[in-house]
């Protein structure tokens, strides 16, 4: 079993909903980087999305556009964020997602990627910008399947597409909570349960649901309804409001505890 | 040197060869996908076809002529230079003929709103144009630099109706502009036809755009053998994302023709300050396709620098990169410098002025037209007029201290 499959495992046990962290890998800097992603570990985060930052964000909103550059100009590169991830291995059990766009991953190589993710200790991979009708080229050259591949289901997706995508994803399923940015507000809580049932009835993967999940009450919503609760822009504007604050990383542990208590209120499975 | 199998690419998914594609978010994929069946089932159908040629004929006014520069021919005695006249068309550039048909199609789908990223402005005017015309909603993305550089064309718009929306991020150019225009439609998407200028972005834009400016090669041709009574020896024309001189080419693929997209060097491509796509950079993925782009070892993008706002760009069709690898196209390059100094020339050979842009397939002509013979016939794509450019070429004016006329 994987670590993806271990922590829901784990987390049915405990009746509670995985909190997902976003954060773009190098942000202010790589030692800073390393440093809040420790504390929130700490702090009880599942599981962890690592942001390859790219110079053409094109499906993340300003904060998220900011915090790429920030890290781009501090010399991040996707090498880089594999080192990380090795460096995070040696004390963070959580899983850790590497979350990218297609052309760091294409210019590196699709197998190199694969078998230097696999050694670093990186449990899955999210290609924002790579469609079932396109992965093949990736996939195709991975040697083994010990990578999960997440796969991204938006508002727009019509029903006989959420099989398709679904049917070719691993570990768990990015369901996108409304269209537009990451980072944009205007979060329907409604319209999300509606969604993940529909979702559920093609899948049997874990639902995870992003963007527009910023305060406490956005997670509680979400976490009644599916399997976690994914937050980006909202730690992303912490670090962008406190670069210079030496307690940072005890300010982004605090969050993640008040955000964390809020997938607490399902009652334990049996 | 002919190449018959050009009329096979596309494949189904919108891949030439290994290029082209969809890298989009899946928030975009049905979208495109909707976008695909439309194109297919509405544009493709005779009664499409006759609507707009009728908005071609009587709105755009097509066919434009194709004009034989007789005196630059004479002072450069070698070659004859033809230029097909595309700054003819309302709006003052070739990027009319697309936004026409896909306004049109955007009708028909029931979409009521237009948005497009703009470089130089042409294409934003045009987009723009099209919106007054059928009564849509318009927004455009532009940089920030180019708002700068291509003022008359930010007055224009915004007289015509549209909300001009300025981009700063990155460096303020038309990849911040695409960037932000397809980030706005990821939000708007389900009421919102985006209207791409190039033959680049994810499938079909690169297909559809293609077909549209088409036009400009099925008219030259049959001109250019009226005219000459054979085909000519070279097709000429700038390549940013590639619209014009895919427009060009395409209809001549399968004829004995030489083919040549000028890219723009910028400063020179030895300072790293150019937009040569093809010429100077690597395999890789922006704006929804794989392309040649500029990108570090990294894969992140790279700036360009031209002179020219509508060539300014780190990115380039699909089709182009298939045509570079099976050499069926040559792609050079011409530097900013070498790009005024054929604007100035046409200016006062020919009383046309030109747009920088297409000062930059102009500035090949130019240097290459001596060194033919004068059996040999140059077809140069003059893509745009340069009145959007003069505030611009005033400035360089200024700075360089080059004299108006020598």
């Amino acid at each position: 079993m994987n670590r993806i499959e271990t922590r829901f495992q784990l987390l049915r046990s405990r009746g509670e909903k995985a909190l997902v962290g976003f954060l773009s890998a190098g942000d202010p800097s790589v030692s800073r980087s390393l440093e809040i992603i420790r504390a929130m570990c700490d702090a009880g985060l599942d599981i962890l999305e690592l942001g390859v930052p790219f110079s053409d964000p094109t499906a993340d909103g300003p904060v998220i556009q900011r915090s790429s550059a920030r890290a781009l100009a501090g010399g991040v590169s996707l090498h880089t964020v594999l080192d990380m991830i090795a460096a995070l291995r040696k004390d963070i059990e959580i899983p850790i997602i590497v979350f990218t766009y297609y052309n760091p991953v294409f210019v590196y190589g699709a197998r190199r990627f694969y078998e230097d993710a696999v050694r670093a200790g990186a449990d899955g991979v999210l290609v924002v910008d790579l469609p079932p009708e396109e992965s093949d080229e990736m996939t195709g050259q991975w040697p083994e399947n010990a990578l999960c591949l997440i796969r991204l289901i938006a508002p727009t997706t019509p029903e006989d597409r959420i099989r398709q995508v679904a049917g070719s994803a691993s570990g768990f399923i990015y369901m996108v909570s409304k269209t537009g940015v990451t980072g944009s507000s205007g979060l329907d809580a409604g319209m999300v349960a509606e969604r993940v049932n529909r979702v559920r009835s093609a899948t049997s993967l874990p639902l995870c649901v992003g963007f527009g999940v910023s305060t406490p009450e956005d997670v509680a919503a979400i976490a009644t309804v599916a399997d976690g609760v994914v937050v980006g822009s909202a730690f992303e504007r912490i670090i962008e409001e406190n670069i210079e604050n030496r307690d940072l990383s005890k300010l982004m542990a605090e969050t993640v505890r008040s955000l964390k208590a809020q997938t607490r209120t399902a009652q334990p499975a049996h | 040197m002919t190449c018959p199998e050009n009329d096979l690419f596309p494949d189904a998914k919108g891949h030439y060869g290994v290029y082209g594609g969809r890298y989009v978010a899946e928030t975009l994929m049905p979208a495109l996908l909707e976008l695909e069946r439309a194109y297919k089932t509405i544009a493709q159908t005779p009664q499409f076809a006759s609507e707009l040629g009728v908005l071609l004929r009587d709105y755009a006014g097509r066919p434009t002529p194709l004009f034989y520069a007789q005196r630059l021919s004479e002072r450069l005695n070698g070659a004859r230079i033809f230029l097909k006249r595309e700054d003819l068309t309302h709006t003052g550039a070739h990027k009319i003929n697309n936004t026409l048909g896909q306004a049109l199609l955007s009708q028909k789908m029931g979409k009521k709103k237009l948005i497009a990223e703009t470089g130089a402005g042409q294409h934003g005017v045009a987009t723009a144009t099209c919106a007054a015309l059928f009564g849509m909603q318009c927004r455009i993305f532009m940089g920030r630099e180019d708002i700068r550089r291509q003022a008359p064309n930010v007055l224009r718009m915004k007289l015509l109706g549209a909300e001009v929306i300025s981009v700063d991020s990155g460096t303020g150019t038309l990849k911040d502009a695409m960037n932000e225009a397809l980030r706005y439609w990821v939000d708007s998407v389900q009421d919102t036809f985006y209207v791409i200028g190039s033959v680049a972005g994810p499938h079909p834009y690169p297909l559809m755009v293609r077909d549209f400016q088409r036009i400009i090669g099925v008219e030259a041709r049959a001109q250019i053998l009226e005219k000459t009574g054979k085909l000519p020896n070279r097709l000429i024309a700038c390549v940013g994302g590639g619209s014009n001189a895919m427009g060009l080419f395409h209809p001549f693929l399968d004829d004995p023709v030489e083919m040549i997209g000028v890219e723009a060097a910028g400063r020179g491509i030895e300072t790293g300050f150019h937009a040569a796509t093809l010429g100077a950079g690597s395999v890789g993925i922006l704006h929804g396709s794989k392309s040649y782009v500029l990108q570090d070892q990294n894969g992140q993008i790279q700036e360009a620098h031209s002179i020219s706002a509508g060539l300014d760009y780190p990115g380039v069709g699909p089709e182009h990169a298939l045509l570079k690898d099976s050499g069926r196209v040559r792609y050079v390059s011409a530097t900013d410098e070498q790009a005024m100094e054929a604007f100035g020339m046409l200016c006062r050979m020919e009383g046309i002025i030109p747009a920088l842009e297409s000062a930059h397939a102009l500035a090949f002509a130019v240097s290459e037209a001596p060194r033919s013979s004068k059996d040999h016939v140059f077809l140069v794509n003059l893509s745009g007029r340069g009145d959007k450019d003069l505030g611009h070429v005033s400035e360089i004016i200024d700075q360089t201290n080059t004299p108006l006329s020598r």
